[in-house]
């Protein structure tokens, strides 16, 4: 195959996937471009941070989207398990860990007990999560007392707010965290070699090696480039590594265990996946008492950020992670989506978010503007499933 | 022949892949009432939906002529524009809305400012109620009437749309001996008054008892219209119109190799999954040996997807009582991993709901049953997936560009190898196929066939369920009948006839045994 056909045949294959990306760069070219600084070190870093909370829930929400349910429960959730986690650390004065653990336990309840309602008695999980919005909000308040409880300080201030900096010295610009994303570059090389090697062993269709060196060499420098940046300001922010780890696990838990095999199955056919044997309700168990799970990771990480709890946080970001989810190709059916997809659906909000504030767009054209990307990327997506059935 | 008030001519539509209608001419007479009969799949219920605009004009090719004038109808709203109305096997009523409501949804008289008046409406329905001599208030929701009431509020429907032609898709497969009898009195009456009647019936007798005329349709064909007052119209001449077909060459030759019995099933008894009183499949038995096809014949509704299902883990049904043993041996079916374990595996007679996920790769289908075979402490093999995927597609010729094909894109006759393959890989000893062949072309089924007998030929068990009596004649060694829920016969394959088959599926109750 000829490069040039092999890019028509992925373009055309991965219409989906490429547009995403296209929309993205072309995004970030823009934004780039009108604003000088929106490209700089710092505002880079700060990107990552303030959107950090809504990748982790939409990397649960994702699971959730796919397996054909919806959760709205989760800005909820976000503030309750921040509240726990400020009533250990701040009011009781324990140790940061001790409010990690509370929070990730508060978590898992939560995500139990939704779980129990939508897979073993069978209550749709709209209604479901719906309730647990209301419910949990509710257990927020009850918690705080309806206050603020602050300051956190210490290492828990320092989960979302502190950087890998300094270790292995530089002169400009950290070293560490070039060795890092080096690792992590000549890692996604490696790995995507053998998956290439893999499929030419069985006999299946991969781009053309030029291509596949370019598509490499590409990401690598866009990569390497972006650590540049971090190495120039603050670092390697501690929470860019715990994203990058729930990113590769729950990639490879989606596309490679049997369990994400299942929710996919769930998500696609209910009744050949029943009777294909996968336990269904297991499955649908363990996906909520995953959001709950990563909803309290989030939770943790955003009261870290505020540096405290209140009652009113988290509000609308289940609405974000949904968005994210849909903007990155997830199906409203259920049955399609990806990890990866809803990252880069997150990160278009969170570059249009961050780059209007930068260029002082008021809150109601950006509120406006993020409605019509979300509209706009399910209508692509619509669109294209009509031009492929009539093509068939 | 201005007697007609409808002709259909040259009527031909195609599916993807399949020929559903070849060529059928169908006419029907005015003010009579005219059975149409065929097996299932021989393309009766098609016809139907091209007459009655469910596939407009345009779909097909082909003439339809109604009162002289040739039709195009573009929607069902057309055809009942005209006064065609058609009420279909499952019936469409809404549950939750009211008798009144259900007769003039969609067809709500309105009064003043475009509001309905319920009054009048009521009154209205009530009137046709008495037409159908059903003994029910117009408020009354849907959802408390039984399944016979409910089939005459869908003829009180038809009734106020002003019907010239009615027509009914099985309208008794569904009721019991009363209701039926009750069901053929009112259309009698409906046609003295003048209303024109088509009825798809599988049931003989009944066709003998009320039709004027018998149109008999077979794989897709018209074969003959024959006047049910001439004497030599009798079942047996419609069966053979039905079934008569040439056996030769279309099925791949076998020698038998039967060994030790795989599975032994006794007292098989199945109630309805909602209407717990209602007994779907009644102390069924029958075996199963190694090597061996063993067909289950039995038209719609006799009970026997409810049979297979019921048997694959609890996969339908309630209360659900019986003993199954695998080489002599009791076992527990209590779910469909369990019954997987035990080496049994179900192939859905509707691969597009119930069997494939078809948003999906032909190689994630094939693997989603046997997804233990391909994994390690949870995580998949992907190369090894890729790989077995690869070897079903060769070894059933799966013809796709790739075996990251997506499943639904694919004809219908290679979805069913997907299905198979997905079943074989799971190393089940016992297959059950529903209707392995359903919807795919004939070449196809020569395939599926030579699939069944290499899964026997390797010592496995196949059950077949199907309604094409050839298909069970050409492939199995063994065959039970089932009837209404129980077991009317079982006669080994060899010199069985199709007549003889016929009749045993179609004994009525009081005579089953």
């Amino acid at each position: 195959m000829t490069a040039i056909a092999s890019l028509r045949e992925i373009a055309t294959r991965n219409l989906r996937q490429s547009g995403i990306m296209i929309a993205f760069v072309a995004i970030v070219a823009l934004f780039s471009f009108l604003h000088p600084n929106f490209l700089s070190p710092g505002n880079l870093t700060n990107i990552v941070l303030q959107y950090s909370y809504i990748l982790i829930l939409a990397i649960g929400m994702v699971i959730v989207i796919i397996a054909g349910h919806i959760d709205l429960s989760v800005g909820s959730l976000v503030a309750l398990t921040g509240a726990v986690a400020a009533t250990v650390v701040v009011r009781e004065g324990m140790p940061w860990w001790m409010g990690v653990l509370a929070a990730i336990v508060v978590g898992l309840i939560a995500g139990l007990w939704q779980g129990f309602w939508v897979a073993f008695v069978g209550i749709p999980a709209f209604i479901v999560t719906l309730a647990g919005m209301l419910l949990f909000r509710g257990l927020t308040w009850l918690v705080l007392d309806s206050i603020s409880l602050s300051p956190f300080g210490g290492t828990y201030y320092q989960i979302a707010n502190g950087f890998q900096n300094g270790l292995l010295g530089g002169y400009g610009y950290d070293v560490f965290t070039l060795l890092i994303f080096g690792i992590a570059v000549v890692g996604y090389a490696v790995s995507a070699w053998r998956n290439r090697q893999g499929a030419l062993r069985y006999q299946q269709a991969v781009e053309a090696l030029p291509l596949f060196v370019l598509r490499i060499v590409v990401v690598g420098a866009v990569v390497m480039w972006f650590a540049y940046q971090l190495a120039q300001s603050r670092g390697l922010p501690n929470v860019l590594i715990l994203l990058a780890i729930l990113i590769i696990v729950y990639s490879l838990v989606t596309q490679r265990s049997v369990f994400g095999r299942h929710v996919y199955a769930i998500g696609g056919n209910l009744n050949a996946a029943q009777l294909s044997g996968v336990k269904v309700r297991k499955v649908n168990f363990a996906i909520f008492v995953n959001m709950g799970f990563l909803a309290s990771v989030a939770g943790i990480v955003f009261s870290s950020r505020m540096n405290g709890a209140q009652p009113g946080a988290g509000e609308m970001f289940e609405l974000d992670a949904i968005a994210a989810c849909f903007i990155g190709g997830a199906a409203v059916t259920g049955g399609v989506g990806r990890v990866t997809g809803a990252m880069i659906g997150g990160l278009i909000m969170a570059v249009m978010s961050n780059g209007m504030q930068l260029m002082g767009v008021d809150q109601s054209v950006q509120q406006v503007t993020k409605g019509l990307v979300l509209l706009l990327a399910v209508a692509f997506d619509v669109f294209n499933k009509r031009r492929a059935a009539g093509g068939r | 022949m201005s007697d007609n008030i409808l002709e259909m001519r040259g009527i031909t539509k195609t599916f993807p892949g399949v020929k559903a209608l070849q060529d059928v001419t169908l006419e029907v007479r005015r003010g009579e009432i005219h059975a149409i009969c065929g097996e299932n799949g021989a393309g009766k219920s098609t016809l139907m939906k091209v007459l009655s605009g469910v596939y407009p004009h345009g779909t097909y090719t082909g003439e339809i002529v109604f009162e002289g004038q040739e039709a195009r109808f573009g929607s069902i709203n057309a055809s009942e524009d005209r006064g065609i109305v058609i009420i279909h096997q499952e019936l469409a009523l809404v549950p939750y809305l009211s008798v009144a409501e259900n007769i003039f949804l969609g067809n709500e008289t309105r009064g003043r400012a475009g509001l309905i008046d319920w009054h009048k409406a009521n009154s209205e329905a009530a009137a046709l109620l008495e037409r159908v001599g059903l003994a029910e208030l117009p408020v009354t929701p849907i959802s408390q009437l039984g399944v016979g009431k409910q089939q005459l509020v869908e003829i009180a429907k038809a009734l106020s749309k002003e019907v010239k032609l009615l027509i009914l898709d099985e309208p008794t497969a569904a009721l019991n001996d009363n209701d039926s009898e009750h069901l053929l009195e009112l259309l009698r009456q409906l046609n003295a008054q003048g209303i024109t009647c088509i009825m798809i019936s599988h049931k003989l007798n009944e066709i003998a008892e009320i039709a004027d005329r018998t149109t008999i349709i077979r794989d897709g064909r018209t074969i003959e219209t024959i006047d049910m007052k001439d004497p030599a119209s009798t079942q047996d001449r419609i069966i053979r119109g039905m079934v008569g077909r040439d056996l030769e060459h279309r099925f791949p030759e076998r020698t038998p190799q039967i060994g030790e019995e795989m599975l032994r099933v006794e007292g098989w008894t199945v109630h309805h999954p909602t209407q717990h009183e209602r007994v779907v499949v009644e102390d069924a038995s029958f075996t199963v040996r190694e090597g061996e096809v063993v067909g289950i014949a039995g038209l719609m509704g006799a009970g026997r997807t409810e049979l297979a299902m019921s048997l694959f883990g609890r996969s339908y049904g309630s209360n659900i009582t019986g003993r199954v043993y695998k080489r002599g041996e009791e076992i527990r079916l209590r779910s469909v991993s369990e019954a997987i374990a035990h080496g049994l595996a179900y192939a859905t007679e509707d691969r597009k709901r119930y069997g494939l996920n078809l948003i999906e790769d032909i190689r994630r289908n094939i693997s989603a049953a046997g997804l233990g075979k391909l994994a390690r402490r949870g995580w998949v093999n992907g190369n090894e997936e890729l790989k077995v995927a690869e070897e079903y597609r060769r070894d059933l010729n799966i013809k796709a560009p790739s075996v990251l094909s997506v499943v639904g894109k694919l004809s219908g006759g290679n979805q069913q190898k997907v299905v198979l393959s997905k079943w074989i890989y799971t190393d089940a000893d016992v297959l059950i196929l529903d209707e392995p062949t359903r919807g795919i072309d004939v070449g196809a089924k020569y395939e599926i066939y030579t699939i069944i007998n290499r899964m026997v030929a390797a010592g496995k068990a196949v059950v077949v369920i199907s309604s094409e009596l050839p298909e069970l004649l050409g492939t199995c060694d063994r065959i039970y009948t089932l009837a209404f829920g129980r077991i009317t016969g079982e006669v080994p394959a060899e010199g069985a006839t199709q007549e003889r088959l016929m009749e045993l599926m179609t004994m009525e109750k009081e005579t089953a045994r």
